[in-house]
This record gives C-alpha cells, structure tokens and sequence, in this order.
C-alpha cells in the first residue's frame, strides 16, 4: 500500500501526495518505506528556505513568488511550519491565508505543518516533506519556517538558498551586525518596500553584511559568514518580484554548475542534519520505549536527587539503548 | 509517537461564501488549538474549490465551515460533494454560524455531519470531534 502511494505520488495524484506526507510527518513506518522509493529520486529541485520574524511578510512573499513562478509555467510546492503549542500540543496554521489565490491551481502544492516541539523554526520531518514533493516533480519548493528571531538558522542547513525576510522597522545597524539569522543568508530581502525607511534599512543591511570581503581573502579555511545580496520587495505591491525569483534562479545556476566539491559539500551538510535530526528522534522513541521505563525512569529520579550527573546518565540511557528489553 | 493516536487531529476552518464575519471562525480556531488540534484556517471568501482543495492538500480529518451569509444551501452541499469527488468521504464535515433548523436536515443529507448554532461551547466541538472523527488506516 505504502509503495503504490509513493508511486502514484510520484505519479502526479495530489490526493496520495497528500496522505503520504500525513505518513512522513507522523513518522509512520508506511512513510519510511515510501521514502525509500521516492529518495532516489528526489534532489532535482530547487528548495528555497524562506524566514524572519513573525509579520515581516514570509507567506505574503511566498505567495507573490509563486505567482511568479507560475507565469512561466513552473510548478511549485510550498511548506509553510507555524509553531505548535508547548501546553497543549494544538496549533494555528495559518500560512494559507496569504496563499489561497493559489489552492485551486494544480500545478501549485501548498502544505502546513507544525513545528510539534521541534525547535529550529522547522518541524523535524520538513526535510523528509520536502523530498517527498522533490519526487513527485516539483521544481521549485518554498520552505516557510515559523516566524524565527536572531537564532533560528536550521533552514540554512537544509535548503539550497536561504531568504531572510525583514521589515523595515527591523532596527538599527547594530541589529544588522549581530551574529546569527542574517549571516545564514544568501539573500536578505528588505520587504514592505512600499512603507518609508524601508531604502534606509536596505542601505544600513548592506553597508553592514557586505563588509568584510578583503577580511574573507585572507581568512583562508577560517569559516566566514556568506555576504547575502539586499534587495528591496513590496509583496504586497508585486514591485520587486520578479527581480527577487530572478535572484534565486541565478542562485541556482550558479549552485548547478559550481565545481562538484561545492554541490557535495552543501549536500553533505543537509545530510548531516537531516541524519542527526531523525538520530534523536529514533533515541527519544528507543527510550520511549516501555521495556526501558524502568531503567530511565530510575535514571531520570537520580539526576532529579542530585545522586548522579546529567552526562553520566546520558551516556548510561544510551548504553541502555544499545541493549534490547532488558528493563 | 509512533502511536497513531497521539497524533493531533488536523482541522481546516473555512470561511466560503462572502459574508465577511471571521470573529467566530477565529475564535473556533484558537478554541480548538487549547483543545490540542492543528488547525488551518484559510481565511475569508472561499469557493467551495478553494476549500475541497486546500483539505486535500492538508490531508485534515476534519472541515469546519463557518457562514453566516444564508447562503449555506447552496455552498455546503457543493463543498461535500467536492470532497467525495475526490475521495475524502471519510472527512468529517461540520458546519457553523447563522442557519435556520430548518435547513439543517438538509444539510445533514447532503454530508454536513454536524451544523452548531449560537451558544455552542468550544468544548462541545471539540468533543463531537473526537468522538466523530475517523483515524484512517494506511
């Protein structure tokens, strides 16, 4: 059953497409199986990581490139995260709004999630989602995460390009040299450029993130920011736009025939975080496990007591996962 | 986590039609994300197109519509013969807002499984909910 939804996925049916990403978010063993047809064939789109703060216009944004894309006939998948609960579990997904001119338009895929405790400004399993729309022939999929702050760099990890979106009240230049969200960026779009100061905030962005590139000749290995391009948007006039998806299709052209060391090492780097994010998702289930409580629970009370440090009991839940039922 | 029953349930609040009063439909939402549910609201004015669509693209276990146009006859029915065109018969559809008794047998014939009037309590939603709602096998 599992096989015939990846492959009618894969196929075209928007219908398995939609259940089958229900089985990857959930994790269900019917989605790990379909991910092992659809992987392979995934890794040909373009996947655009979209983020900021809450209100800067990420979904507006979205759906304004979509329009886009669309008037040149290319198709496009959306996954817009909102953020879940920590009390109750529930969540308000309400990307859509911005984007319903788009829900009855076959050729576009627009698909919630919430971030279910993950921290990040993902949910844990985007990356799988992602893949799952890759397969089923999506060439350009937009990543919209929850509305992030300073620190929220994961979606860097894992998309090809990554937009930061800021408003123009964003504050001063200091805010444009603090570490973090702005140095992940490959673009950074000043949006709302229809409202003032919004030239203003460009030109602080860019006399800020754009220092440096003589410090970068001679950094040698040393790990350094990347320098985004800063363009000014409206998504809410349209001005801007096109100028914008022009941006990220460069970015792409550049990234598809840039040397094979640059294409592996971006990809290796999306490994790494797409391994390590279902690594403590499997170890969070092992000890989940109830053939376990017992051992974690009387591990987790030591700890509580003071007897025991955290390491020691990490290392020891660990060694306990490396042994099968044994309480 | 991997038991399907921890899951949460996944719900698509639309408002068709064109009457512009969202406060209810808002504060349903808000009401049953304290009741743990994922909730995608959609916002104002949609064709029962847009609505068939976006439940399919979310996959919810749950449409809520909220109208308070009078134009419920025409547009609810539409929205549950969408939905079973394209295979979500198992969805559970339930309506909201300003519709005469009356109506609502019709409404029930047509797929609506539920219509909740005035006075209606989050709780009482929520309950019909998960009591009413179909997990579905894979």
């Amino acid at each position: 059953m599992s096989a015939s939804l990846a492959e009618r996925a894969r196929d075209g049916d928007r219908r398995a497409l939609a259940r089958l990403l229900t089985e990857v978010e959930n994790r269900t063993a019917a989605g790990e199986a379909a991910l092992k047809i659809l992987y392979p064939v995934a890794g040909r789109a373009h996947l655009v990581g979209v983020t900021g703060a809450p209100g800067s216009g990420k979904s507006t944004l979205v759906a304004a490139l979509t329009g886009e894309a669309r008037k040149a006939g290319r198709t496009v998948a959306v996954i817009a995260i909102d953020p879940s609960s920590p009390i109750t579990g529930g969540a308000i997904l309400g990307d859509r709004v911005r984007m319903q001119i788009h829900a009855t338009d076959d050729d576009v895929f627009i698909r919630s999630m919430a971030s279910r405790g993950h921290s990040g400004g993902l949910a844990a399993s985007t990356v799988a989602a992602a893949a799952v729309m890759d397969a089923s022939g999506f060439g350009l999929i937009f990543i919209e995460t929850v509305g992030t702050g300073q620190s929220e760099v994961e979606v860097a990890a894992i998309a090809d390009t990554t937009v930061v979106v800021q408003s123009p009240e964003m504050g001063d230049e200091v805010q444009a040299i603090k570490a973090g969200l702005l140095e992940v960026a490959d673009i950074v779009v000043v949006n709302k450029s229809d409202r003032p100061g919004a030239d203003r905030a460009a030109a602080q962005l860019r006399a800020m993130l754009t220092v440096g590139a003589s410090a970068d000749r001679a950094a040698g290995d040393r790990p350094r920011p990347k320098r985004p391009d800063v363009m000014l948007c409206s998504a809410l006039t349209g001005k801007g736009v096109p100028e914008l998806l022009a941006a990220l299709d460069r970015r792409e052209a550049a990234r598809s025939t840039a040397g094979a060391g640059a294409r592996d090492a971006a990809a290796l780097k999306r490994a790494e975080a797409q391994i390590s994010g279902i690594l403590s998702q499997r170890v969070a289930a092992g000890l989940a496990d109830p053939a376990r409580a017992a051992a974690r629970d009387a591990t987790l009370a030591a700890v509580a007591a003071h007897e025991i440090d955290p390491f020691t009991a990490a290392d020891r839940l660990l060694a306990l996962l490396g042994r099968r039922g044994e309480g | 986590m991997s038991d399907a029953t921890a899951r949460p349930i996944k719900v698509l609040i639309a408002k068709p039609g064109l009457d512009g009063h969202d406060r209810g439909a808002k504060v349903l939402a808000r009401g049953l994300r304290d009741e743990g549910f994922e909730v995608i609201y959609t916002g104002l004015r949609q064709t029962p197109e847009m609505v068939v669509s976006a439940a399919l693209q979310e996959d919810v276990d749950v449409v809520g519509l909220s109208i308070l146009s009078g134009a419920h006859m025409t547009l609810l029915p539409k929205i549950c013969a969408g939905l079973r065109e394209k295979g979500m018969d198992d969805v559970l559809v339930t309506a909201g807002g300003i519709i005469p008794d009356d109506d609502i047998a019709a409404l029930e014939q047509a797929g609506v499984s539920r219509v909740f009037g005035p006075g209606t309590t989050i709780r009482e939603v929520a309950d019909f909910i998960r009591t009413s709602v179909k997990r579905r096998e894979v």
